[in-house]
């Protein structure tokens, strides 16, 4: 189990390294410059090599890409070009108001999951399969920027239940989950977050408890005896290992897919930096935030792999 | 007992709450707060050198911060001039036309005590200016260099007067000095010339003073009570700014009551704005939305090619699709501005513009345009775009657009025509006075690599005429000089004219005294907020 972890974890280095020169080279690619925010309109291009040649980035490709490779291997992810902050601190103060909607659109899309698609599996063709189906495909195809928009408009415009934007009255500084005032900033974002992976597990966990449900052993388990609700209990801990696995994408998915639905609510995480990064061609905090993110989806698979593992022992056997 | 004592302890716990809540509800309500959202994608740089153009100014630039003059923005009637700020006048050394002397206004000083006199005016000179200098700052250059390019030399007369000698006689310098802001010399010694570490206090002269900031979230500014100008004292306690570059997100903000000040609701969430309540206010003021025309090459080198796609333009389509958020422009300026002139205009007609074409022996005559998707000041690019293109192809044109994103536009603006194969771009500008408005777009001088003459345009009258008002002090002699030269330009056909914005802001009905100033900047310290 250690030697595989162990050897888990040194895989993860070329991903990153790889996801580290991708990175560099399609920021690069991109038409623009990020020393052009920094310029007054009237600025000439005299001023912008000046500028460019302080912030280094008139040196060649390789060379900065090495440079900063150096820094992020002593933890130092640079400077941002828009603001002059460190990008480590700006990067995980967003990750964490990333994680925690994201952690909770999951697991709240999990638990949901697990409960719709089971009944779904239960009453196969029934008038219960079909609505959870159809809500299972409209979680699955409606776009998230539009289901943003249409609860701003529906909760914050119309019916003034919600707020329409933010993380809090007076910022994120102040933010709390455990406070109403403070929470109801994040219902929306969340429900926004959590719709598409709760199409998906719903979907999957039907197809999965269905499969299971087909198979000889519940018949056996059904000629012992076994209540309906104990057999479902037993096909519940069968599709355990790909639900898991399911719930470690959708969560790599949220951290770093959300991007859209940030925007739109104005949630000051990863999304939403990266977003403002990309807008103001901030190379150092756009590298930071992608980094930070490409580790997090690795550990993430690893941690469920891991996990697996120690649930399913077929998977460890082998 | 211990039943008791738990009662007891929730009793009190809601007490506090209560009461905590209770303060927290009178503070609000003691405490007026103007909450604006703006289009800026992040917060502007507010260590006096503002990013994130112009927006940037007027909202992180002339709340915190005076330039020796001030953009008179007390009026929606003229467009806006510039009066004195931290300086009391200025005028030209009569015995030399390069040397200007500026008399400081004396009393006043920065939001941490640090007194404004002839010491901190030179130095903040130098904090752009001079590389050997301490205080000096590349990003502080970036933002400012433009408006010192012209200075020479900067020299302290007494303590409340200053002499700026220029390079080469500049009647209209004193604009420049509108832009360019003073900070405290003392906050940024006290932060080691560090000006990251100056932003977690900055101190200027302006009528907000910094409270905090949020990074990305909020910056939030309290009220200057000892303000120079006592007429400027802002009404309000405090001034929230947000970044909300998404159109729909502002208008569901200030729905949902988040926020009381809107900058640029999109046309279509107008009818709904209003409905709600919510005040629209526009005036026009110097922003043309125009195609820069690369002159140097065909087809745009010959006139007529220029002037079909002028008379191509159904400029009330234009006006009506944006459902009255803008006014028919036939040229750069806009008509309160002194040197508007009386030029030749550019009535919608395809019939003429056909026959120029055809004269010209353009057909089809292909241009390539480069877009923005979006950006600051570029209005709904994509179709107001399509509709541009419609109505040249309709003459005649063949149009190919070419989108990419602000960024990169501002790149092909900065590089100049030459670096690429455009043959116009769509780059909305801010004809704020007589340098950005007129010299800089017409004069041979400003083409690349400086700014802002971005197609190469050249007219030898123009730079004839551009030499003698730069060496006039007389103001009416050099405003009749300008006024020719716009409408050489005008008759020139300089660029593809379109449009000129109206800059729709939406208001919450708890506000009351804004005046929109015919302006990139506003005055934000009249409004009164109403619990």
């Amino acid at each position: 189990m250690w030697l595989y972890a162990a050897r888990r974890i040194v895989l993860t280095i070329p991903i990153l390294l790889g996801v580290t020169i991708i990175c560099f080279a399609l920021v690069q690619i991109a038409p623009g410059d990020p020393i052009q925010n920094l310029l007054s309109p009237t600025s000439s291009a005299a001023d912008a090599a000046r500028l460019r040649a302080a912030y280094g980035l008139d040196q060649p490709l390789p060379i900065q890409y090495f440079i900063w490779l150096g820094r992020v291997l002593v933890g130092n992810l640079g400077t941002s070009i828009a603001n002059n902050m460190p990008v480590a601190g700006e990067v995980m103060h967003a990750f964490s108001n990333t994680v925690v909607i994201a952690l909770i659109s999951v697991a709240l899309a999990f638990v949901l999951s697990m409960f719709f698609g089971v009944i779904a599996a239960c009453r196969s063709g029934q008038l219960a399969d079909k609505l959870i189906t159809a809500v299972a495909v409209f979680g699955i195809s409606v776009p998230p920027f539009w289901l943003a928009v249409t609860l701003v408009i529906v909760f914050a415009v119309n019916l003034s239940l919600l707020p329409a934007t933010g993380m809090g009255a007076n910022g994120s500084g102040n933010f709390s989950y455990f406070q109403w005032t403070s929470l109801k900033f994040a219902v929306m974002p969340i429900t926004a977050l959590a719709l598409p992976p709760l199409g998906i597990m719903t979907r999957t966990t039907r197809s999965a408890i269905a499969e299971i449900l087909n198979q000889d052993f519940i018949q056996t388990l059904r000629a012992k005896g076994l209540s309906e609700a104990s057999v479902v209990v037993h096909a519940i801990r069968n599709i355990m290992p790909q639900a898991i696995a399911m719930l470690g994408l959708q969560l790599g998915y949220l951290i770093g897919g959300s991007v859209l639905v940030e925007t739109v609510f104005t949630w000051p995480g990863t999304g939403y930096l990266l977003n403002k990064a990309v807008q103001t061609r901030d190379i150092p905090l756009l590298q930071g935030t992608i980094l930070v993110l490409a580790t997090a989806f690795v550990l993430i698979n690893l941690f469920v792999d891991l996990m697996q593992s120690l649930i399913d022992p077929r998977i460890k056997r082998s | 007992m211990a039943g008791w004592n738990i009662r007891g302890a929730l009793k009190l716990a809601v007490c506090a709450a209560l009461a905590s809540s209770g303060a927290a509800v009178g503070h609000a309500s003691a405490e007026s707060v103007l909450r604006v959202a703006m289009t800026a994608a992040d917060i502007p740089d507010y260590s006096g050198a503002p990013d994130q153009g112009y927006e940037g100014y007027r909202f992180a630039g002339y709340t915190l911060y005076d330039g020796l003059a001030l953009w008179d923005l007390s009026s929606s009637d003229k467009a806006a001039g510039i009066v004195p700020g931290l300086a009391t006048s200025w005028a030209i050394d009569p015995s030399n036309d390069k040397r200007w002397i500026y008399k400081l206004r004396q009393g006043v000083s920065y939001h941490d005590g640090c007194p404004w006199n002839a010491d901190s005016a030179i130095w903040n000179f130098a904090r752009v200016m001079d590389p050997k200098s301490p205080q000096f700052n590349p990003r502080q250059v970036g933002q400012m260099g433009t408006y010192v390019a012209n200075i020479a030399s900067v020299d302290k007369i007494d303590n409340d007067t200053i002499a700026i000698n220029t390079k080469v006689p500049s009647s209209l310098f004193p604009n420049e000095m509108a832009m360019y802001y003073m900070i405290s010399n003392c906050g940024v010694q006290k932060a080691g010339n560090d000006y990251a570490f100056y932003m977690r206090q900055p101190a200027g002269t302006g009528p907000y003073k910094f409270d905090k900031v949020v990074p990305h979230e909020r910056l939030e500014l309290v009220k200057n009570d000892k303000y120079w100008d006592p007429r400027r004292v802002p009404k309000q306690d405090r001034l929230v700014l947000l970044p909300m570059p998404e159109a729909s997100t502002r208008a569901a903000a200030l729905l949902a009551g988040q926020v009381d000040f809107v900058e640029a609701p999109s046309p279509d969430t107008i009818p709904r704005l209003k409905q709600a309540g919510m005040k629209i206010v526009m005036v026009p003021y110097p922003h043309n939305w125009d195609y820069l025309l690369r002159t140097d090459i065909p087809p745009f080198n010959d006139i007529r090619v220029r002037q079909a796609a002028n008379y191509a333009m159904n400029r009330q389509d234009m006006v009506d699709m944006l459902q009255g958020v803008a006014v028919a422009a036939t040229q750069t300026l806009i008509p309160s501005q002194p040197w508007y002139g009386n030029p030749v205009g550019y009535d919608y007609d395809p019939e003429k513009a056909k026959a120029l074409l055809k004269q010209a022996g353009c057909s089809p005559c292909v241009i390539k345009v480069g877009i923005s998707t979006s950006g600051s000041g570029q209005m709904q690019p994509l179709p107001m775009n399509e509709l541009v293109k419609e109505q040249l192809e309709a003459v005649g044109f063949k149009a190919q657009l070419e989108p990419m994103d602000w960024n990169a536009l501002i790149g092909v603006f900065l590089a100049g025509s030459k670096k690429y194969d455009y043959n116009a771009i769509n780059f909305s500008m801010a004809p704020i006075d007589a340098v950005q408005g007129i010299l800089k777009k017409w004069m041979t001088s400003y083409a690349p690599p400086a700014c802002c003459n971005w197609g190469s345009f050249s007219d030898p009258k123009i730079d004839k005429l551009g030499a003698e008002a730069v060496g006039e002090f007389d103001v009416d002699k050099r405003n009749a000089l300008l006024t020719a030269m716009n409408e050489q330009a005008v008759a020139d056909a300089s660029e593809l004219y379109i449009v000129h914005d109206l800059n729709p802001r939406a208001l919450s009905p708890k506000l009351s005294g804004f005046v929109q100033a015919q302006s990139w900047f506003q005055d934000l310290t009249p409004i009164m907020v109403s619990p």
